[in-house]
């Protein structure tokens, strides 16, 4: 039996009928139409599924959509929205990425580490993304980004 | 040359504002509608059967099933270079988890409830799991019809064994090349299967629709190639290449195991049955570990022979493949491993032996390095010993030894011009090879590593590349090609190319991905050939389109058309200073002349490569008289290791890696591959386990149980070098960089152990609870056998090797 559930998504209202099992991943994408959280695993090791519920990162194909009625989630696109931000930018400007595929989630994870920790220390920066699994890159263009951007700020 | 202003530049890549904002669209976030079906496939859970029946009425009255499809739907064959392998199987099934039916059904749950309901009876054989079984006279035989395969010339498969190819190199005197020798040093390694691991799995929706058209929205590194296996598979039901469509948006990586066609065949004969609906089949992460392909697993043995001062005189490698149950792309790995398992070296005596075994295990293909990591592991851990025992620095007796460009390589052609000293020169000097390291903990010991490595790409001899080039109003830049960005930054490289000839900014030229109805012809993104290869053709393009602009120019301004250069995006003149004409002026409007005509028009390019000067016609018996290496890229790498003598933790403190790139189009990509293939190298060896039981089952299809490195598995420091020694045919002097990066890791940490600890580890991976069974005496294989599940390749040191007969049929 569906239920009707409300959550906060980027910053708008949204209303979705939902089934008790339906995974948050899936009604994401399919239903809401937001693709950046990606399926890599469906079982919580790859972290390409990350998003931000209430501003901390999670892994929605852990989570089932019925459980973030009255939440609010924030994906890339949310992020994106209105320019690039910091961390953003200096990944862009670094080539922090190869194939992509795991960027979504690396620039949440990133992102909640540096709303947290501003300046943070090189294992924190590894440590904050070490349930996101990536490829192609070797880890390092990324977490240069990550210092990089906290060293940027005053 | 004039100096380049775009080309050894590491401008931002042209993807990246993509990837960043999550705007970048893969397969999977491409919306079809409420039309769009969904597949779930039924698996075989016996590694070899026969198929005795198929029920599907009890799925076939699940509301909401569309279709149920077996063998008996489709029973065609396909494959690269030889079609033994099955859409679906129709008499029997040859690894755990190979597809035998498929149900298509309006949602994805439908589907999976509805697979359970589809009743297969099997009769279940012997599975053949152990290569040694496997080349037995009396062996169960995977596949019985192998003679009647159609392939590729250069595959030579036994009918009547599971011996699905083998390729013989033989250069020299091999006998009297050991007689010379001062020193005979032979040993065996083995390398188990592992599995690519890219984190976008396998996905795939087809349409075929209405009109007989079908388009296939692929996650692929080959959208040409898998245009063409489809059609020739799907011959039968009257479909032609120009029926097809294959569209390749962002892939989320590939390493090889997106090349080729292996779970796709099965989307587009689903489609196939389902007229006008879109059929999407995307791979759980099981799947992809056991159903695409895996790398092979070798068991290699080698035979050295080397003079007192160093000189090397004679090599046999003898290399024995587990090819799993399907080898139409893994073959080639076998071929191109049995061209060049020599290594980077001048060798005089060579005696190859690369034998590809058909088992009841997964498919094997291509993974980066086409069975160059495989083969450098045993052959660098024995250059090493080899000079151990000679009583020189390994490093020295690697230098003695170095492959110069001139030398005759095994197969009888001349090696390219190369880097190899410099690259070792530089690296030893990096690492601080022959400066001894102390840990500050009592219980840990710093060894150090070194290992060379080369390869070739591995392509048919008539692999070309193609590229379309348009200009826009504003002299901005759209180029067509249909090699593929799998996060390498082709689509930057071919702005960068284009841009050295045209004189147009990176940030103005867009790279699109490949379409089959749009983009030109390309081989596959494979064999790190497309800097190189497509390269070539965005070269050859631009080329084209300024001649076409100094034609209309001298045509329209009386200048002649020697005396035009480009510079800045405007087209001036050697002779008079003040003649200035910027592309955007005429480059789509032409130029008009006084009486208001207009002179010229949109300016085009177009651009091809195919590798004239390469044949793989060869005597089977010594493969010597072809060319079939376009040419190879060399290298070397170490390694510091800390080793905790208690737990045989192992941590890497510092690697560094030497690519001779020729010319680095963009030095932060090509660092950028040597630390991302490090670290997946590094992987192979440190973390990466695959375990299968005593009946092939794969068990550890996912990342909790198959580890592959996090950010906190990143090594202290990785030291990327780039050599350049310009390739002649390559654009501005390059040649691939991408495969190379990961080849020698294995065994540079392997010899790092060994510098450690005096403990030689002659099976990858070397774990660090491997080490410390190793250090207390215990030999890690009795130990797996009984009490960590089956590994299919047994003891390596008593296989027994069959290299000695003939070859049959």
């Amino acid at each position: 039996m569906k239920t009707e559930i409300t959550l906060k998504l980027n910053g708008e209202t949204r209303r979705l009928d939902v089934e008790p099992n339906d995974v948050l991943l899936d009604a994401l994408r399919e239903s809401l139409g937001v693709k950046s959280p990606k399926i890599g695993c469906e079982r919580g090791d790859c972290g390409a599924c990350t998003v931000l519920l209430d501003g901390k990162t999670v892994r929605t194909c852990l989570i089932l959509a019925i459980e973030v009625d009255g939440h609010e989630i924030t994906t890339l696109e949310g992020l994106s929205r209105d320019g690039l931000s910091p961390v953003q930018q200096t990944m862009l400007e670094q080539g922090s990425f190869q194939c992509g595929f795991c960027a979504p989630g690396m620039v949440l994870s990133a992102t909640e580490l540096l709303e947290k920790k501003p300046h943070p220390s090189e294992h924190e920066a590894k440590e904050a993304i070490s349930g996101n699994l990536c490829r192609c890159t070797g880890y390092k263009p990324i977490i240069d980004a990550i210092l990089a951007t906290g060293r940027k700020r005053a | 040359m004039s100096e380049l202003k775009f080309v050894g530049k590491s401008p931002s890549r042209i993807d990246g504002l993509e990837k960043i904002t999550g705007a970048a669209t893969y397969v999977d976030d491409i919306d079809f509608g409420a039309r769009l079906l969904h597949a779930e496939v039924v698996e075989s859970p016996y590694a070899h059967a026969l198929i005795k029946s198929i029920d599907t009425s009890k799925a076939e009255k699940v509301p909401g099933v569309v279709r149920v499809i077996t063998g008996k739907n489709f029973p065609y064959r396909f494959g690269l270079y030889m079609q033994d392998r099955f859409a679906f199987p129709t008499d029997r099934v040859r690894f755990v988890g190979e597809q035998v039916a498929a149900v298509v059904a309006r949602d994805a749950k439908i589907a999976k409830r509805a697979a359970k309901l589809v009743k297969v009876v099997y009769e279940e054989l012997e599975p053949v799991l152990d290569l040694t079984k496997a080349l037995k006279d009396d062996a169960v035989l995977v596949h019985p019809d192998l003679g009647n395969y159609t392939r590729c010339p250069w595959f030579f498969p036994q009918a009547g064994t599971n011996i699905a190819h083998w390729r013989k190199t033989r250069k020299g005197d091999i006998e009297k090349g050991f007689k010379e020798a001062d020193l005979v040093f032979e040993d065996t390694y083995t390398v188990p299967r592992y599995s690519h691991c890219a984190i976008e799995p396998h996905v795939i929706v087809g349409l075929y629709d209405l009109s007989g058209r079908l388009t296939l929205w692929s996650a692929s590194q080959s959208p040409y190639t898998q245009r063409n296996v489809m059609a020739q598979a799907f011959a039968p039901l009257g479909l032609s290449h120009k029926d097809i469509r294959v569209v390749t948006p962002y892939v989320g990586g590939g390493f090889g195991g997106k090349a080729g066609v292996s779970m796709e065949i099965i989307c587009a004969a689903l489609a196939m049955m389902v007229k006008g609906q879109p059929v999407k089949v995307r791979w759980s992460r099981a799947q992809e570990f056991y159903n695409t392909y895996q790398r092979q697993g070798v068991i290699a043995r080698i035979k050295l022979g080397v003079k007192k001062d160093g000189t090397i005189t004679a090599i046999e490698h003898s290399l024995h493949w587990d090819a799993g149950g399907y080898v139409e792309y893994g073959a080639n790995v076998v071929n191109a491993v049995g061209l060049s398992a020599t290594g980077p070296y001048r060798i005089p005596n060579v005696k190859i032996d690369s034998v590809c075994v058909y088992t009841n295990l997964p498919p094997s293909g291509p993974y980066r390095g086409f069975g160059y990591s495989e083969f450098h592991f045993g052959l660098e851990s024995h250059m090493t010993r080899a000079a151990q025992k000679l009583g020189i620095d390994p490093v020295e007796f690697r230098k003695r030894n170095a492959i110069r460009e001139g030398d005759t390589l095994a197969y009888g052609a001349k090696m390219n011009p190369c880097g190899m000293q410099e690259a070792i020169d530089r690296v030893a000097k990096e690492i601080g090879w022959g400066k001894k390291e102390v840990s500050k903990d009592p219980n840990k010991v710093i060894g150090k590593g070194f290992s060379c490595f080369w390869k070739a790409p591995a392509m048919p001899p008539n692999a070309a590349s193609c590229a379309f080039i348009k200009f826009n109003e504003d002299a901005s830049l759209n180029i067509t090609v249909s090699g593929m960005e799998l996060g390498q930054g082709l689509l930057t490289v071919m702005a960068q190319i284009a841009a050295e000839v045209l004189t147009v900014p990176v940030e103005k030229i867009r790279v699109e991905l490949p379409d089959t109805d749009r983009n030109p012809y390309e081989w596959q993104t494979v064999g790190s050939h497309v800097t190189w290869g497509c390269g070539n053709a965005v070269k050859a393009a631009a080329v084209e389109m300024r001649g076409k602009i100094f034609e209309v120019v001298e045509r329209a301004h009386g200048i002649s058309r020697d005396t035009l250069y480009l510079e800045d995006e405007k087209v001036k003149c050697r002779e008079r200073a003040d003649f200035e004409l910027p592309l955007r002026d005429f480059v789509i409007n032409g130029i008009q002349t006084k009486h208001g005509n207009f002179l010229g028009g949109p300016i085009l390019g177009s651009g091809m490569f195919m590798p004239e000067f390469t044949s793989a016609l060869s005597d089977p018996e010594t493969s010597q008289g072809g060319h079939p290496n376009v040419h190879y890229t060399v290298g070397a790498a170490a390694a510091t290791v800390e080793i905790d003598k208690k737990t045989g933790k192992m941590r890497v403190l510092k690697a560094t890696l030497a690519v001779d790139a020729g010319k680095a189009i963009n030095p932060g990509l090509v660092n950028g591959q040597i630390i991302g293939g490090v670290l997946q190298g590094l992987a192979t060896v440190l973390y990466e386990d695959i375990r299968f039981d005593v009946k092939g089952k794969l068990l550890n299809p996912n990342f909790t149980d198959y580890k592959i490195p996090t950010s906190l598995d990143m090594p202290g420091e990785i030291v990327p070098i780039i050599v350049e020694t310009p390739q002649p045919d390559g654009p501005f002097g390059a040649r691939g960089v991408a495969e190379h990066t990961m080849i020698p890791a294995a065994a540079m940490i392997a010899n790092a152990v060994d510098d450690a600890l005096g403990l030689r580890m002659k099976t990858l991976p070397i774990t660090g609870e491997k080490v410390a069974l190793a250090l207390n005496g215990i030999d890690y294989e009795d130990v797996k056998g009984s009490t960590m599940g089956f590994c299919y390749v047994g003891h390596a040191d008593t296989y027994k090797f069959h290299t000695k007969g003939s070859r049959k049929g």
